[in-house]
Protein backbone atom coordinates (compact mmCIF):
# COMPACT_ATOMS: atom_id res chain seq x y z
CA UNK A 1 0.00 0.00 0.00
CA UNK A 2 1.24 3.53 -0.72
CA UNK A 3 2.37 5.79 2.11
CA UNK A 4 3.15 9.42 2.81
CA UNK A 5 6.21 10.33 4.83
CA UNK A 6 5.83 13.70 6.51
CA UNK A 7 8.87 15.91 5.84
CA UNK A 8 7.27 19.06 7.27
CA UNK A 9 3.85 18.82 8.91
CA UNK A 10 2.95 22.48 8.25
CA UNK A 11 1.48 24.69 10.97
CA UNK A 12 -1.44 22.55 12.17
CA UNK A 13 -2.30 19.45 10.18
CA UNK A 14 -4.74 16.72 11.20
CA UNK A 15 -6.48 13.78 9.53
CA UNK A 16 -10.18 14.62 9.04
CA UNK A 17 -13.19 13.07 7.35
CA UNK A 18 -16.90 13.83 7.73
CA UNK A 19 -16.78 13.01 11.45
CA UNK A 20 -18.62 10.56 13.67
CA UNK A 21 -22.31 11.52 13.79
CA UNK A 22 -24.65 9.44 15.92
CA UNK A 23 -22.71 9.64 19.18
CA UNK A 24 -23.56 13.15 20.34
CA UNK A 25 -26.06 11.77 22.85
CA UNK A 26 -23.01 10.20 24.54
CA UNK A 27 -21.15 13.50 24.52
CA UNK A 28 -18.91 12.60 21.57
CA UNK A 29 -18.49 15.58 19.21
CA UNK A 30 -19.10 14.94 15.51
CA UNK A 31 -15.76 16.52 14.50
CA UNK A 32 -14.50 16.17 10.94
CA UNK A 33 -13.42 18.69 8.32
CA UNK A 34 -14.39 22.33 8.88
CA UNK A 35 -14.75 23.00 5.16
CA UNK A 36 -16.75 19.91 4.24
CA UNK A 37 -17.40 21.31 0.77
CA UNK A 38 -13.71 21.24 -0.14
CA UNK A 39 -13.21 17.81 1.41
CA UNK A 40 -16.15 16.34 -0.51
CA UNK A 41 -15.16 18.10 -3.75
CA UNK A 42 -11.61 16.73 -3.49
CA UNK A 43 -12.85 13.23 -2.80
CA UNK A 44 -15.33 13.35 -5.69
CA UNK A 45 -12.58 14.59 -7.99
CA UNK A 46 -10.55 11.48 -7.16
CA UNK A 47 -13.45 9.04 -7.32
CA UNK A 48 -13.39 8.47 -3.54
CA UNK A 49 -16.39 8.32 -1.23
CA UNK A 50 -17.33 11.80 0.03
CA UNK A 51 -16.13 10.90 3.50
CA UNK A 52 -12.67 9.49 2.68
CA UNK A 53 -10.11 10.82 5.17
CA UNK A 54 -7.83 13.66 4.06
CA UNK A 55 -5.28 15.99 5.63
CA UNK A 56 -6.71 19.26 6.89
CA UNK A 57 -3.89 21.80 6.83
CA UNK A 58 -4.35 25.11 8.63
CA UNK A 59 -2.54 28.31 7.57
CA UNK A 60 0.53 26.52 6.16
CA UNK A 61 0.60 23.26 4.25
CA UNK A 62 2.65 20.12 4.68
CA UNK A 63 5.52 18.66 2.67
CA UNK A 64 5.31 14.93 2.05
CA UNK A 65 7.10 12.22 0.12
CA UNK A 66 5.10 9.44 -1.51
CA UNK A 67 6.19 5.82 -1.19
CA UNK A 68 4.41 3.94 -3.91
CA UNK A 69 2.12 5.37 -6.55
CA UNK A 70 -1.00 7.39 -5.73
CA UNK A 71 -3.34 10.15 -6.97
CA UNK A 72 -3.99 13.28 -4.90
CA UNK A 73 -5.85 16.57 -5.07
CA UNK A 74 -5.42 19.73 -3.00
CA UNK A 75 -8.63 21.68 -2.39
CA UNK A 76 -9.83 24.34 0.08
CA UNK A 77 -8.19 27.75 0.45
CA UNK A 78 -5.82 29.25 -2.11
CA UNK A 79 -2.42 27.69 -1.76
CA UNK A 80 0.63 26.86 -3.89
CA UNK A 81 1.28 23.20 -4.62
CA UNK A 82 4.66 21.95 -5.83
CA UNK A 83 5.53 18.50 -7.09
CA UNK A 84 9.28 17.87 -7.02
CA UNK A 85 9.81 21.63 -6.87
CA UNK A 86 7.58 22.41 -9.84
CA UNK A 87 4.36 24.33 -9.47
CA UNK A 88 1.25 22.21 -10.16
CA UNK A 89 -2.42 23.24 -9.97
CA UNK A 90 -4.69 22.80 -6.96
CA UNK A 91 -8.25 21.50 -7.43
CA UNK A 92 -6.86 18.97 -9.91
CA UNK A 93 -6.25 15.23 -9.64
CA UNK A 94 -2.50 14.78 -9.67
CA UNK A 95 -0.49 11.61 -10.16
CA UNK A 96 2.35 10.91 -7.72
CA UNK A 97 4.97 8.29 -8.46
CA UNK A 98 7.08 6.51 -5.87
CA UNK A 99 9.48 9.06 -4.34
CA UNK A 100 7.64 12.17 -5.54
CA UNK A 101 7.77 15.12 -3.18
CA UNK A 102 4.60 17.18 -2.70
CA UNK A 103 4.95 20.56 -0.99
CA UNK A 104 1.92 22.65 -0.06
CA UNK A 105 2.71 26.30 0.75
CA UNK A 106 1.27 28.96 3.03
CA UNK A 107 -2.39 29.92 2.63
CA UNK A 108 -2.78 32.89 0.29
CA UNK A 109 -6.54 33.09 0.85
CA UNK A 110 -8.74 31.15 3.25
CA UNK A 111 -7.47 29.28 6.30
CA UNK A 112 -7.53 25.58 5.44
CA UNK A 113 -6.42 23.38 2.58
CA UNK A 114 -7.29 19.71 2.14
CA UNK A 115 -5.00 17.08 0.73
CA UNK A 116 -7.24 14.32 -0.56
CA UNK A 117 -5.70 11.07 -1.69
CA UNK A 118 -6.85 8.00 -3.64
CA UNK A 119 -8.61 5.66 -1.22
CA UNK A 120 -8.21 8.15 1.65
CA UNK A 121 -5.69 8.33 4.50
CA UNK A 122 -5.89 4.80 5.85
CA UNK A 123 -5.62 5.32 9.62
CA UNK A 124 -7.77 3.05 11.82
CA UNK A 125 -11.45 3.81 12.29
CA UNK A 126 -12.28 5.00 15.79
CA UNK A 127 -16.00 4.86 16.54
CA UNK A 128 -16.73 4.75 12.83
CA UNK A 129 -14.55 7.67 11.76
CA UNK A 130 -10.94 8.61 11.04
CA UNK A 131 -11.37 12.22 12.20
CA UNK A 132 -8.82 13.47 14.72
CA UNK A 133 -10.35 14.66 17.97
CA UNK A 134 -7.53 16.41 19.80
CA UNK A 135 -9.21 17.03 23.18
CA UNK A 136 -10.09 13.36 23.46
CA UNK A 137 -6.72 12.27 21.99
CA UNK A 138 -8.36 9.80 19.60
CA UNK A 139 -8.92 9.34 15.88
CA UNK A 140 -6.66 10.37 13.03
CA UNK A 141 -2.96 9.79 13.50
CA UNK A 142 -2.72 8.76 17.19
CA UNK A 143 -5.19 11.46 18.12
CA UNK A 144 -2.72 14.27 17.48
CA UNK A 145 -1.49 16.80 14.92
CA UNK A 146 1.05 15.49 12.41
CA UNK A 147 4.77 15.74 13.09
CA UNK A 148 7.82 15.39 10.88
CA UNK A 149 8.71 11.77 10.03
CA UNK A 150 5.21 10.40 10.66
CA UNK A 151 4.42 7.76 8.02
CA UNK A 152 0.78 7.75 6.95
CA UNK A 153 -0.74 4.67 5.30
CA UNK A 154 -2.84 5.49 2.24
CA UNK A 155 -5.74 3.68 0.64
CA UNK A 156 -5.44 1.43 -2.36
CA UNK A 157 -4.98 3.05 -5.76
CA UNK A 158 -7.61 1.68 -8.12
CA UNK A 159 -8.34 1.98 -11.80
CA UNK A 160 -11.05 4.57 -11.10
CA UNK A 161 -8.56 6.86 -9.33
CA UNK A 162 -6.14 6.54 -12.23
CA UNK A 163 -8.76 7.59 -14.76
CA UNK A 164 -9.29 10.82 -12.83
CA UNK A 165 -5.73 12.10 -13.24
CA UNK A 166 -5.88 15.52 -14.88
CA UNK A 167 -9.55 16.16 -14.10
CA UNK A 168 -10.14 19.40 -12.25
CA UNK A 169 -12.79 21.55 -10.61
CA UNK A 170 -13.36 24.83 -12.50
CA UNK A 171 -13.23 28.05 -10.51
CA UNK A 172 -17.00 28.61 -10.08
CA UNK A 173 -17.34 25.23 -8.39
CA UNK A 174 -14.36 25.74 -6.07
CA UNK A 175 -14.77 26.69 -2.41
CA UNK A 176 -16.16 30.10 -1.49
CA UNK A 177 -13.36 32.00 0.26
CA UNK A 178 -13.60 34.96 2.64
CA UNK A 179 -14.16 38.39 1.07
CA UNK A 180 -13.23 41.81 2.52
CA UNK A 181 -16.43 41.49 4.51
CA UNK A 182 -17.92 38.02 4.18
CA UNK A 183 -21.67 37.68 4.27
CA UNK A 184 -22.58 34.77 6.50
CA UNK A 185 -26.22 33.76 6.30
CA UNK A 186 -28.00 32.76 9.50
CA UNK A 187 -31.45 31.67 10.54
CA UNK A 188 -32.51 33.34 13.77
CA UNK A 189 -33.02 31.03 16.71
CA UNK A 190 -33.42 28.70 18.48
CA UNK A 191 -33.28 31.19 21.39
CA UNK A 192 -33.56 34.60 19.72
CA UNK A 193 -36.81 35.19 21.64
CA UNK A 194 -34.86 35.28 24.92
CA UNK A 195 -32.82 38.32 23.80
CA UNK A 196 -33.74 41.99 23.91
CA UNK A 197 -34.72 43.42 20.48
CA UNK A 198 -31.55 45.46 20.46
CA UNK A 199 -29.40 42.32 20.40
CA UNK A 200 -31.03 41.14 17.18
CA UNK A 201 -30.57 44.55 15.61
CA UNK A 202 -26.84 44.51 16.49
CA UNK A 203 -26.43 40.94 15.27
CA UNK A 204 -27.74 41.81 11.83
CA UNK A 205 -25.99 45.16 11.40
CA UNK A 206 -22.61 45.00 13.16
CA UNK A 207 -19.37 43.87 11.58
CA UNK A 208 -17.45 41.18 13.40
CA UNK A 209 -13.83 40.07 13.21
CA UNK A 210 -12.60 36.56 13.77
CA UNK A 211 -10.73 36.61 17.10
CA UNK A 212 -7.34 35.01 17.70
CA UNK A 213 -8.90 32.31 19.90
CA UNK A 214 -10.89 30.86 16.99
CA UNK A 215 -10.23 27.12 16.59
CA UNK A 216 -11.88 23.88 15.46
CA UNK A 217 -14.36 24.11 18.35
CA UNK A 218 -15.65 27.56 17.59
CA UNK A 219 -15.09 30.70 15.60
CA UNK A 220 -14.89 33.39 18.27
CA UNK A 221 -15.79 36.88 17.10
CA UNK A 222 -14.87 40.32 18.34
CA UNK A 223 -16.81 43.50 17.68
CA UNK A 224 -19.89 45.11 19.13
CA UNK A 225 -21.39 43.30 22.15
CA UNK A 226 -24.87 41.98 21.49
CA UNK A 227 -26.01 42.57 25.07
CA UNK A 228 -24.88 44.46 28.14
CA UNK A 229 -25.62 43.43 31.72
CA UNK A 230 -27.58 40.48 30.47
CA UNK A 231 -27.22 36.89 31.65
CA UNK A 232 -26.60 34.71 28.60
CA UNK A 233 -26.59 31.48 30.65
CA UNK A 234 -29.50 29.16 30.22
CA UNK A 235 -30.27 25.51 30.91
CA UNK A 236 -27.71 23.45 28.98
CA UNK A 237 -29.02 21.91 25.79
CA UNK A 238 -27.87 20.53 22.45
CA UNK A 239 -25.56 22.67 20.31
CA UNK A 240 -26.17 22.69 16.56
CA UNK A 241 -23.36 22.85 14.03
CA UNK A 242 -23.15 26.58 13.23
CA UNK A 243 -24.91 27.62 16.41
CA UNK A 244 -24.21 31.29 17.23
CA UNK A 245 -23.85 31.30 21.00
CA UNK A 246 -23.56 34.52 22.94
CA UNK A 247 -20.86 34.49 25.61
CA UNK A 248 -21.13 36.32 28.94
CA UNK A 249 -19.19 39.23 27.41
CA UNK A 250 -21.95 39.62 24.82
CA UNK A 251 -19.74 38.41 21.97
CA UNK A 252 -20.90 35.76 19.56
CA UNK A 253 -19.09 32.51 18.81
CA UNK A 254 -19.99 30.23 15.88
CA UNK A 255 -19.85 26.62 17.05
CA UNK A 256 -17.93 24.33 14.68
CA UNK A 257 -17.14 20.63 14.22
CA UNK A 258 -15.25 19.98 17.48
CA UNK A 259 -17.79 21.83 19.65
CA UNK A 260 -19.09 20.36 22.89
CA UNK A 261 -22.31 18.48 22.25
CA UNK A 262 -24.22 20.47 24.87
CA UNK A 263 -23.80 24.00 26.13
CA UNK A 264 -25.41 26.52 28.42
CA UNK A 265 -24.95 29.79 26.52
CA UNK A 266 -27.99 31.20 24.75
CA UNK A 267 -28.10 30.53 21.02
CA UNK A 268 -29.32 33.59 19.19
CA UNK A 269 -28.97 32.28 15.62
CA UNK A 270 -27.59 29.42 13.53
CA UNK A 271 -25.34 29.70 10.48
CA UNK A 272 -27.01 27.91 7.56
CA UNK A 273 -25.31 24.70 6.38
CA UNK A 274 -24.42 26.19 2.99
CA UNK A 275 -22.23 28.86 4.64
CA UNK A 276 -20.42 26.68 7.19
CA UNK A 277 -17.56 25.79 4.81
CA UNK A 278 -16.95 29.53 4.36
CA UNK A 279 -16.74 30.01 8.14
CA UNK A 280 -14.26 27.12 8.17
CA UNK A 281 -12.09 29.15 5.79
CA UNK A 282 -11.98 32.29 7.96
CA UNK A 283 -8.85 33.28 9.82
CA UNK A 284 -7.99 35.72 12.60
CA UNK A 285 -8.93 39.27 11.61
CA UNK A 286 -11.30 38.33 8.76
CA UNK A 287 -14.48 40.43 8.82
CA UNK A 288 -18.01 39.13 8.53
CA UNK A 289 -21.57 40.30 8.65
CA UNK A 290 -24.56 38.13 9.53
CA UNK A 291 -27.43 38.11 7.03
CA UNK A 292 -30.72 36.70 8.35
CA UNK A 293 -32.50 34.37 5.94
CA UNK A 294 -35.60 32.17 6.03
CA UNK A 295 -35.82 28.37 6.29
CA UNK A 296 -36.74 28.20 2.60
CA UNK A 297 -33.74 30.31 1.57
CA UNK A 298 -31.44 28.14 3.68
CA UNK A 299 -32.71 25.00 1.95
CA UNK A 300 -32.30 26.59 -1.48
CA UNK A 301 -28.72 27.56 -0.63
CA UNK A 302 -28.00 24.00 0.50
CA UNK A 303 -29.48 22.56 -2.72
CA UNK A 304 -27.26 24.93 -4.69
CA UNK A 305 -24.14 23.57 -2.91
CA UNK A 306 -25.22 19.98 -3.43
CA UNK A 307 -25.78 20.62 -7.13
CA UNK A 308 -22.29 22.09 -7.47
CA UNK A 309 -20.87 18.97 -5.80
CA UNK A 310 -22.89 16.67 -8.04
CA UNK A 311 -21.20 18.24 -11.05
CA UNK A 312 -17.74 17.10 -9.87
CA UNK A 313 -15.71 15.89 -11.64
CA UNK A 314 -16.83 18.25 -14.35
CA UNK A 315 -13.96 18.01 -16.80
CA UNK A 316 -12.46 14.57 -16.63
CA UNK A 317 -9.79 14.38 -19.30
CA UNK A 318 -9.76 10.85 -20.62
CA UNK A 319 -6.32 9.66 -19.62
CA UNK A 320 -5.42 6.21 -18.43
CA UNK A 321 -2.40 4.47 -16.98
CA UNK A 322 -1.34 0.91 -17.54
CA UNK A 323 1.45 -1.21 -16.17
CA UNK A 324 2.99 -3.29 -18.92
CA UNK A 325 5.47 -6.10 -18.51
CA UNK A 326 8.15 -5.44 -21.09
CA UNK A 327 10.88 -8.10 -21.20
CA UNK A 328 10.21 -8.86 -17.54
CA UNK A 329 10.33 -5.21 -16.57
CA UNK A 330 7.32 -3.32 -15.16
CA UNK A 331 6.76 -0.23 -17.29
CA UNK A 332 4.12 2.43 -16.65
CA UNK A 333 2.32 3.63 -19.77
CA UNK A 334 0.14 6.72 -20.00
CA UNK A 335 -2.58 6.68 -22.66
CA UNK A 336 -4.65 9.75 -23.45
CA UNK A 337 -7.26 10.52 -26.08
CA UNK A 338 -6.23 13.17 -28.58
CA UNK B 1 -47.28 22.53 25.32
CA UNK B 2 -44.16 21.52 23.49
CA UNK B 3 -42.41 24.35 21.66
CA UNK B 4 -40.56 23.93 18.37
CA UNK B 5 -37.62 26.07 17.31
CA UNK B 6 -35.45 26.06 14.22
CA UNK B 7 -31.70 25.85 14.78
CA UNK B 8 -30.76 26.46 11.17
CA UNK B 9 -32.36 24.34 8.44
CA UNK B 10 -30.85 21.05 9.62
CA UNK B 11 -31.70 21.00 13.33
CA UNK B 12 -35.02 21.20 15.13
CA UNK B 13 -35.29 21.90 18.86
CA UNK B 14 -38.28 20.44 20.70
CA UNK B 15 -38.61 22.17 24.04
CA UNK B 16 -40.72 20.12 26.43
CA UNK B 17 -40.56 22.51 29.37
CA UNK B 18 -38.67 25.45 30.79
CA UNK B 19 -37.20 24.00 34.00
CA UNK B 20 -34.89 21.23 35.14
CA UNK B 21 -37.48 18.69 36.16
CA UNK B 22 -37.37 14.91 36.33
CA UNK B 23 -40.71 14.30 34.67
CA UNK B 24 -39.96 16.70 31.79
CA UNK B 25 -36.56 15.04 31.37
CA UNK B 26 -38.15 11.55 31.28
CA UNK B 27 -40.39 12.76 28.47
CA UNK B 28 -37.32 14.05 26.60
CA UNK B 29 -35.78 10.57 26.76
CA UNK B 30 -39.09 8.92 25.87
CA UNK B 31 -39.40 11.16 22.78
CA UNK B 32 -35.75 10.49 21.83
CA UNK B 33 -36.29 6.73 22.15
CA UNK B 34 -39.54 6.79 20.18
CA UNK B 35 -38.03 8.86 17.35
CA UNK B 36 -35.00 6.59 17.08
CA UNK B 37 -37.25 3.53 17.07
CA UNK B 38 -39.46 5.08 14.38
CA UNK B 39 -36.39 6.08 12.27
CA UNK B 40 -38.15 8.49 9.92
CA UNK B 41 -36.08 8.83 6.77
CA UNK B 42 -33.76 11.81 6.95
CA UNK B 43 -33.30 11.52 10.73
CA UNK B 44 -29.59 11.82 11.53
CA UNK B 45 -29.43 11.77 15.31
CA UNK B 46 -31.01 13.12 18.47
CA UNK B 47 -29.39 14.90 21.40
CA UNK B 48 -31.46 14.83 24.59
CA UNK B 49 -30.79 17.43 27.28
CA UNK B 50 -32.50 18.57 30.51
CA UNK B 51 -35.73 19.83 29.02
CA UNK B 52 -35.32 19.70 25.25
CA UNK B 53 -34.42 17.44 22.38
CA UNK B 54 -32.30 18.55 19.46
CA UNK B 55 -33.07 16.65 16.29
CA UNK B 56 -30.40 16.53 13.55
CA UNK B 57 -31.92 15.81 10.14
CA UNK B 58 -31.25 16.04 6.43
CA UNK B 59 -33.51 18.86 5.20
CA UNK B 60 -33.25 17.62 1.61
CA UNK B 61 -34.97 14.38 2.72
CA UNK B 62 -37.41 15.47 5.44
CA UNK B 63 -38.72 18.94 6.28
CA UNK B 64 -38.96 20.59 9.68
CA UNK B 65 -42.80 20.72 9.52
CA UNK B 66 -42.88 16.97 8.78
CA UNK B 67 -40.64 16.25 11.76
CA UNK B 68 -42.74 18.48 13.93
CA UNK B 69 -45.87 16.60 12.93
CA UNK B 70 -44.19 13.31 13.84
CA UNK B 71 -43.26 14.68 17.29
CA UNK B 72 -46.80 15.99 17.82
CA UNK B 73 -48.09 12.54 17.02
CA UNK B 74 -45.68 10.93 19.46
CA UNK B 75 -46.69 13.39 22.19
CA UNK B 76 -50.10 11.72 22.38
CA UNK B 77 -48.39 8.50 23.32
CA UNK B 78 -45.87 9.91 25.74
CA UNK B 79 -47.28 7.99 28.71
CA UNK B 80 -46.72 4.74 26.79
CA UNK B 81 -43.23 5.78 25.69
CA UNK B 82 -42.04 6.33 29.26
CA UNK B 83 -40.05 3.40 30.59
CA UNK B 84 -41.78 1.57 33.41
CA UNK B 85 -38.57 0.55 35.09
CA UNK B 86 -35.44 2.39 35.99
CA UNK B 87 -32.07 0.90 35.29
CA UNK B 88 -29.79 1.84 38.18
CA UNK B 89 -26.06 1.27 37.72
CA UNK B 90 -23.94 0.92 40.84
CA UNK B 91 -20.76 2.98 40.72
CA UNK B 92 -18.01 2.03 43.21
CA UNK B 93 -16.23 5.09 44.62
CA UNK B 94 -13.23 5.55 46.86
CA UNK B 95 -14.10 8.72 48.79
CA UNK B 96 -11.66 11.24 50.26
CA UNK B 97 -7.90 11.10 50.64
CA UNK B 98 -5.77 11.65 47.57
CA UNK B 99 -8.56 10.49 45.26
CA UNK B 100 -11.10 12.92 46.72
CA UNK B 101 -9.04 15.99 47.62
CA UNK B 102 -12.03 18.30 48.21
CA UNK B 103 -13.98 16.03 50.57
CA UNK B 104 -12.71 17.67 53.76
CA UNK B 105 -13.32 21.16 52.43
CA UNK B 106 -16.85 20.17 51.42
CA UNK B 107 -17.46 18.80 54.94
CA UNK B 108 -16.15 22.00 56.47
CA UNK B 109 -18.22 24.33 54.28
CA UNK B 110 -21.40 22.30 54.82
CA UNK B 111 -20.75 21.85 58.58
CA UNK B 112 -20.95 18.09 58.21
CA UNK B 113 -18.44 15.34 58.92
CA UNK B 114 -16.77 13.66 55.95
CA UNK B 115 -18.68 10.46 56.86
CA UNK B 116 -21.97 12.36 56.65
CA UNK B 117 -21.07 13.83 53.27
CA UNK B 118 -20.32 10.35 51.91
CA UNK B 119 -23.48 8.91 53.47
CA UNK B 120 -25.58 11.61 51.82
CA UNK B 121 -23.87 11.11 48.45
CA UNK B 122 -24.43 7.34 48.40
CA UNK B 123 -27.97 7.42 49.80
CA UNK B 124 -29.71 8.70 46.68
CA UNK B 125 -30.12 7.35 43.16
CA UNK B 126 -29.36 9.98 40.52
CA UNK B 127 -30.95 10.39 37.11
CA UNK B 128 -28.67 10.78 34.09
CA UNK B 129 -30.37 13.91 32.77
CA UNK B 130 -28.00 14.15 29.86
CA UNK B 131 -24.44 13.47 28.69
CA UNK B 132 -22.29 16.32 27.46
CA UNK B 133 -19.41 18.69 28.23
CA UNK B 134 -16.98 15.79 27.66
CA UNK B 135 -17.49 12.44 25.92
CA UNK B 136 -19.29 10.28 28.50
CA UNK B 137 -19.73 13.02 31.13
CA UNK B 138 -23.08 12.44 32.86
CA UNK B 139 -25.09 15.30 34.31
CA UNK B 140 -26.55 13.66 37.39
CA UNK B 141 -29.33 15.58 39.07
CA UNK B 142 -30.88 15.21 42.50
CA UNK B 143 -27.98 15.88 44.86
CA UNK B 144 -28.99 16.34 48.52
CA UNK B 145 -29.42 20.14 48.86
CA UNK B 146 -27.36 20.03 52.06
CA UNK B 147 -24.34 19.20 49.87
CA UNK B 148 -24.97 22.04 47.45
CA UNK B 149 -21.91 24.28 47.10
CA UNK B 150 -20.80 26.63 44.32
CA UNK B 151 -18.07 25.60 41.88
CA UNK B 152 -14.44 26.25 42.87
CA UNK B 153 -13.44 29.90 42.39
CA UNK B 154 -10.33 28.82 40.51
CA UNK B 155 -10.97 25.72 38.38
CA UNK B 156 -8.34 23.00 38.37
CA UNK B 157 -6.33 22.80 35.16
CA UNK B 158 -6.37 19.02 35.36
CA UNK B 159 -9.02 16.84 36.97
CA UNK B 160 -7.98 13.16 36.81
CA UNK B 161 -10.06 10.58 34.91
CA UNK B 162 -12.71 8.94 37.10
CA UNK B 163 -13.02 11.84 39.54
CA UNK B 164 -16.42 11.98 41.23
CA UNK B 165 -17.40 15.57 41.82
CA UNK B 166 -20.23 17.80 42.99
CA UNK B 167 -21.36 21.35 42.17
CA UNK B 168 -24.57 23.05 43.18
CA UNK B 169 -27.36 20.44 42.95
CA UNK B 170 -25.45 18.19 40.56
CA UNK B 171 -22.93 15.43 40.77
CA UNK B 172 -20.88 13.94 37.95
CA UNK B 173 -17.91 11.81 36.98
CA UNK B 174 -15.02 13.05 34.80
CA UNK B 175 -14.66 10.45 32.02
CA UNK B 176 -11.41 11.99 30.74
CA UNK B 177 -8.76 14.06 32.40
CA UNK B 178 -9.73 17.68 31.79
CA UNK B 179 -9.86 21.12 33.36
CA UNK B 180 -12.81 21.46 35.70
CA UNK B 181 -14.28 23.51 38.52
CA UNK B 182 -16.40 20.94 40.35
CA UNK B 183 -15.40 19.75 43.85
CA UNK B 184 -13.77 16.34 43.76
CA UNK B 185 -14.90 14.08 46.60
CA UNK B 186 -13.74 10.68 45.31
CA UNK B 187 -12.76 8.54 42.37
CA UNK B 188 -14.26 5.55 40.60
CA UNK B 189 -12.15 2.85 38.95
CA UNK B 190 -14.83 2.40 36.26
CA UNK B 191 -14.20 3.71 32.75
CA UNK B 192 -16.98 6.11 31.87
CA UNK B 193 -15.68 6.56 28.35
CA UNK B 194 -13.97 3.88 26.31
CA UNK B 195 -13.49 4.21 22.56
CA UNK B 196 -13.24 0.42 22.21
CA UNK B 197 -16.81 -0.08 23.53
CA UNK B 198 -20.03 0.41 21.62
CA UNK B 199 -21.54 2.69 22.73
CA UNK B 200 -18.36 4.30 24.06
CA UNK B 201 -20.12 5.78 27.09
CA UNK B 202 -20.75 3.65 30.21
CA UNK B 203 -24.01 5.50 30.80
CA UNK B 204 -26.94 6.31 28.56
CA UNK B 205 -29.05 9.42 29.03
CA UNK B 206 -32.18 8.38 30.91
CA UNK B 207 -30.46 5.74 33.03
CA UNK B 208 -29.88 6.06 36.77
CA UNK B 209 -26.84 5.61 38.97
CA UNK B 210 -26.13 5.01 42.62
CA UNK B 211 -22.72 5.36 44.23
CA UNK B 212 -21.25 2.83 46.66
CA UNK B 213 -18.36 3.63 49.00
CA UNK B 214 -15.52 1.12 48.67
CA UNK B 215 -12.28 0.56 50.58
CA UNK B 216 -8.86 1.20 49.08
CA UNK B 217 -8.40 -2.56 48.64
CA UNK B 218 -11.69 -3.02 46.83
CA UNK B 219 -10.93 0.00 44.64
CA UNK B 220 -7.63 -1.61 43.58
CA UNK B 221 -9.35 -4.96 42.98
CA UNK B 222 -12.03 -3.42 40.76
CA UNK B 223 -9.41 -1.32 38.96
CA UNK B 224 -7.55 -4.55 38.05
CA UNK B 225 -10.76 -6.17 36.79
CA UNK B 226 -11.57 -3.07 34.73
CA UNK B 227 -8.10 -3.15 33.22
CA UNK B 228 -8.60 -6.80 32.26
CA UNK B 229 -12.02 -5.90 30.81
CA UNK B 230 -13.70 -8.26 33.29
CA UNK B 231 -15.77 -5.90 35.38
CA UNK B 232 -19.47 -5.34 34.75
CA UNK B 233 -21.16 -2.86 37.08
CA UNK B 234 -24.17 -4.18 38.97
CA UNK B 235 -27.49 -3.05 37.45
CA UNK B 236 -30.63 -2.95 39.56
CA UNK B 237 -34.10 -2.53 38.05
CA UNK B 238 -36.44 -0.34 40.04
CA UNK B 239 -40.06 0.46 39.36
CA UNK B 240 -40.37 4.01 38.11
CA UNK B 241 -42.74 6.20 40.06
CA UNK B 242 -44.16 8.96 37.93
CA UNK B 243 -44.88 12.44 39.06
Amino acid sequence: MPKFTVVDPGFFTTVQDLGRPGLQQYGVPVGGALDTYSLRAGNRLLGNDDGAAALEMTMRGATLIASGETVTAVTGGKVSVCKNGERVPAWEALHLADGDRLAIGAMEAGARAYLCVAGGIDVPLVMGSRATFLRGVFGGWHGRVLRASDVLPLGELTYVHQTRVGSFVPLPSQARLPAAISQVRVMLGPQNHLFPDDALRVLCSARYQVAAEADRMGCRLSGESLVQNFQTDTISDGVALGSVQVLGSGHPIIMLADRQTTGGYMKIATVISADLPLVGQMRTGDALQFIPVSYEEAIKALQFCEQALHGIPTRALPKRFFHVLLRGENVRVEVSEV
Amino acid sequence: MWQYYYAGESHLVVELGSTIDLSINSDVHALAGALVALQPRGLREVVPSYRSLMIFYDPLVITAPELRAICQGLMKFKAICRPHQREVLEIPVRYGGELGPDLEQVAEETSLTTEEVVAMHVRRAYAVYMIGFLPGFPYLGGLDPRLSLPRLKVPRTKVPTGSVAIAELQTGVYPLSSPGGWRIIGRTPLRFFNIAESPPSLLRPGQWVRFRSVSGDEYAEIADLVKANRFRPRVVLMDAEHA
